[in-house]
C-alpha cells in the first residue's frame, strides 16, 4: 500500500464522530451534573452536589428500587424461557423454522407497538379480565396494570414477551454448538435425556449466558420505551424507571443538572456489565490485527 | 446456525413425550402469537364490538375504518392527518441513516481488519462500547449541538442522530466479517496492484454482500422502531411513526378508541414485521453477531 495515510483518513470521520458525539457527550453530560443547570444548561459549578440531591431525592430511590425489581425478574425469566424455548426446539421437532420464528417475531416490534398492545390486554376494562368475566369466571381479576403495587410486574410481563426469543436463539446457537462427542458418551452411558441436559449439556452454555445476561442487563437499564408506552411510568409513579427520572428531571420539570446526575449513574451501571465483555472482544481483536 | 440436533430421539413405543413436547410447544405458540392475533381481530372491529364483547372473538361486522382512521384521519398533530406523514417521515429518516451508516461501518470494518492502524484495539473498543451506552447521556448535548447545526426538530436531525449511533453496530458486524476474511485473496489481489479502494470495492464489498443484509435489517430495525431519540429531537412536523402512534395512543381527550389504536400500533408493526418474515434468517444473523463467539 502506498498511501499510508488512507485507511487512516476513511476511518477519521467516524472517529471524529464517535469522538465528539459519543465520548464528548458523556464528558458533557458529566460536566453538566456538577453544575447549576436547570432549563439549560449552564456551565456554572453548582455550591451543593447534585448527586447528594439526586439520591436524596425519592423519585429516584424510587425508580432504582423499581429497576432492581424489573431487571432481576426480567433477566431470570426471559433467560429461564428462553432456554426452555431452546430444548423444546432443539427435539428435533416438525415445523422447526415456523415454531423458532413465532418465538422470534416480538424483536421485529417497536416497544411503542408492544407497550400499546399490551396495555389493553391488561387493561381490566377490555383486557384479559373483561374478557375471562364474559366467558363465565366472574370472580376474575387481573388489574395489575391499575396497581400501584403490582404495575411493575406488567412492564416484566410485555418485557419478557418481546425478548425471550432472542435468547432462545442465544441459546439455540450455544447448544447447537455442544461437541457431539461427549453427548454419545454420556448416552451410552445410559443417561437419561433430562439428565443429560442437567448435567452435560447446560454446564456447557456458558458463554450463552453470558452473552444473554449482558445483553438483557444492558436492555433493562436502557428500559425507557416500553414503560411510556404500556404505563407511561403510572399508576402516579409506580413504574418510573431511572431513563424516565432522567428525562422528567431534565425535560419538564427543570433540573437539568440532577438528570445529567441521574444519566451518569445509568452509564455507570451499564459500563460495569459491558466493560468486562467489551475488553474480552478487544483481546480477541489483538490476534485480528494484521 | 447449523442443524445437527443436540438429542435424538428412540423411535420405539407410544411417544407420549412427543405428545406432551408438541402440546408444550403449541401452548406457547399461542401465547406468543395472542397480542399480535388481539391486535389485529379488534383493529377490524366497530367500537361499539370491543366494549360490548371481549378481546378474542371474531368480528361480527368487520370494518376497515379503523384501519383508515389510524392512516388518515386520526388527530396526532396540529391538523387530522393520521399516521400517514410520520409513516413518511419515518421512511425519510431510515433510508439515509441506514444507507450512509452501513457504508462507515463497512469501511470501518475493512480499515480495522486489513491495515495497521494505530491504536486499532482501543479505537474498536470504544466503538463497540458506543453500541451499548444509555442514549440518556447524550441526550442534552445532542439537543444543543442540533439547534446549533440548526436542524433541531427536523427529519435530517434525526438522520445526522441515528447515522452516528449506527456507527457502532456496523462497525462491529464488519469487522467480525473481515476479520474471518481469507487472507491469501486479499494478499493475490494486493499483488495485481489492487489500491485501497479496488481491494474493498472489487473484492471485500461484493464478498461481503450477507453482512451488508445483515447489517441493513439490523439497523433498519433499530432505527425504524426507536423512539427516544424521535421524542427528543422532533417535532409535530417531524414525529417518527412511533412518537406519533404513542401520540394517538396516550392522548387523554375523548374516547378511547380501541380499534383505532390496535390497527395503528399494527401499521406501526407492519414494515418492520415484513422485513422479518421476508429475509429472518439475516434478522436472526444480526441478533447474533457479536453475542455468541468463542
Amino acid at each position: 500500500m502506498k498511501n499510508r495515510w488512507l485507511p487512516a483518513l476513511v476511518l477519521s470521520p467516524s472517529i471524529i464522530m464517535v469522538g465528539i458525539c459519543v465520548y464528548g457527550f458523556i464528558a458533557f453530560t458529566f460536566y453538566l451534573s456538577f453544575t447549576a443547570s436547570t432549563i439549560l444548561p449552564t456551565m456554572t459549578l453548582a455550591t451543593e452536589s447534585n448527586y447528594e440531591r439526586l439520591f436524596s431525592l425519592r423519585n429516584f430511590f424510587l425508580s432504582v428500587k423499581n429497576l432492581g425489581v424489573f431487571s432481576v425478574l426480567y433477566i431470570v425469566i426471559s433467560m429461564l424461557l428462553g432456554m426452555f424455548l431452546a430444548i423444546l426446539i432443539d427435539q428435533r421437532i416438525r415445523a422447526e423454522s415456523l415454531f423458532r420464528s413465532i418465538f422470534l417475531y416480538p424483536m421485529a416490534l417497536s416497544f411503542i407497538v408492544t407497550g400499546t398492545a399490551w396495555k389493553w390486554l391488561l387493561d381490566p376494562s377490555i383486557g384479559f379480565e373483561r374478557t375471562m368475566r364474559l366467558m363465565g369466571f366472574e370472580n376474575f381479576v387481573f388489574d395489575w396494570i391499575k396497581d400501584g403495587e403490582m404495575a411493575i410486574y406488567t412492564v416484566v410481563i410485555a418485557a419478557v414477551w418481546q425478548t425471550s426469543g432472542f435468547v432462545m436463539a442465544l441459546f439455540l446457537a450455544g447448544l447447537r454448538g455442544i461437541d457431539g462427542e461427549v453427548l454419545n458418551a454420556a448416552r451410552v452411558d445410559g443417561a437419561k435425556n433430562w439428565r443429560i441436559y442437567w448435567r452435560v449439556i447446560i454446564p456447557q452454555l456458558g458463554p450463552s449466558f453470558i452473552s444473554s445476561f449482558v445483553i438483557l442487563a444492558h436492555m433493562a437499564i436502557k428500559s425507557y420505551d416500553l414503560v411510556i408506552a404500556l404505563t407511561g411510568g403510572g399508576p402516579g409513579r409506580a413504574t418510573w424507571l431511572p431513563s424516565v427520572f432522567m428525562y422528567q428531571y431534565t425535560f419538564t420539570r427543570n433540573e437539568m443538572a440532577v438528570g445529567a446526575a441521574s444519566a451518569v449513574v445509568m452509564l455507570i451501571g451499564i459500563a460495569i456489565v459491558v466493560i468486562p465483555y467489551v475488553r474480552r472482544e478487544m483481546r480477541l481483536n489483538k490476534g485480528v490485527q494484521p | 446456525m447449523s442443524t445437527t440436533p443436540v438429542m435424538s430421539h428412540k423411535p420405539r413405543g407410544i411417544k407420549w413425550d412427543r405428545v406432551a413436547l408438541y402440546a408444550v410447544l403449541l401452548l406457547l405458540a399461542f401465547m406468543f402469537l395472542m397480542p399480535i392475533y388481539v391486535m389485529l381481530i379488534n383493529s377490524i372491529k366497530p367500537l361499539a364490538e370491543i366494549r360490548g364483547g371481549n378481546l378474542v372473538s371474531f368480528p361480527l361486522e368487520p370494518t376497515l375504518e379503523p384501519w383508515l382512521q389510524a392512516w388518515s384521519l386520526a388527530q396526532i398533530g396540529v391538523e387530522a392527518t393520521g399516521l400517514k406523514p410520520y409513516f413518511a417521515n419515518s421512511f425519510l429518516m431510515v433510508i439515509p441513516a441506514v444507507l450512509i451508516s452501513t457504508a462507515l461501518g463497512a469501511l470501518n470494518g475493512y480499515v480495522l481488519t486489513q491495515f495497521k492502524v494505530k491504536g486499532g484495539t482501543l479505537i474498536f473498543g470504544l466503538v463497540l462500547f458506543s453500541v451499548f451506552i444509555p442514549f440518556q447521556i447524550v441526550l442534552i448535548p445532542m439537543a444543543r449541538l442540533l439547534g446549533e447545526l440548526g436542524i433541531a426538530g427536523s427529519v435530517k436531525g434525526l438522520i445526522l442522530v441515528h447515522t452516528i449511533y449506527g456507527i457502532g453496530f456496523g462497525t462491529l458486524f464488519f469487522r467480525n466479517f473481515y476479520a474471518a476474511f481469507p487472507q491469501e485473496l486479499v494478499k493475490s489481489a494486493r499483488m495485481d496492484g489492487a489500491g485501497f479502494f479496488v481491494l474493498f470495492w472489487r473484492l471485500m464489498l461484493p464478498a461481503s454482500l450477507p453482512i451488508v443484509v445483515v447489517n441493513i435489517i439490523w439497523q433498519f430495525t433499530n432505527i425504524w422502531n426507536d423512539f427516544l431519540f424521535g421524542a427528543s429531537f422532533s417535532d409535530y412536523t417531524s414525529y417518527p411513526l412511533t412518537v406519533a402512534l404513542n401520540n394517538l395512543v396516550s392522548s387523554s381527550t375523548g374516547v378511547k378508541e380501541y380499534n383505532v389504536h390496535f390497527a395503528g400500533a399494527f401499521i406501526a408493526a407492519l414494515p418492520t414485521l415484513v422485513v422479518y418474515i421476508v429475509s429472518g434468517k439475516y434478522f436472526v444473523r444480526g441478533l447474533m453477531a457479536g453475542s455468541v463467539k468463542g
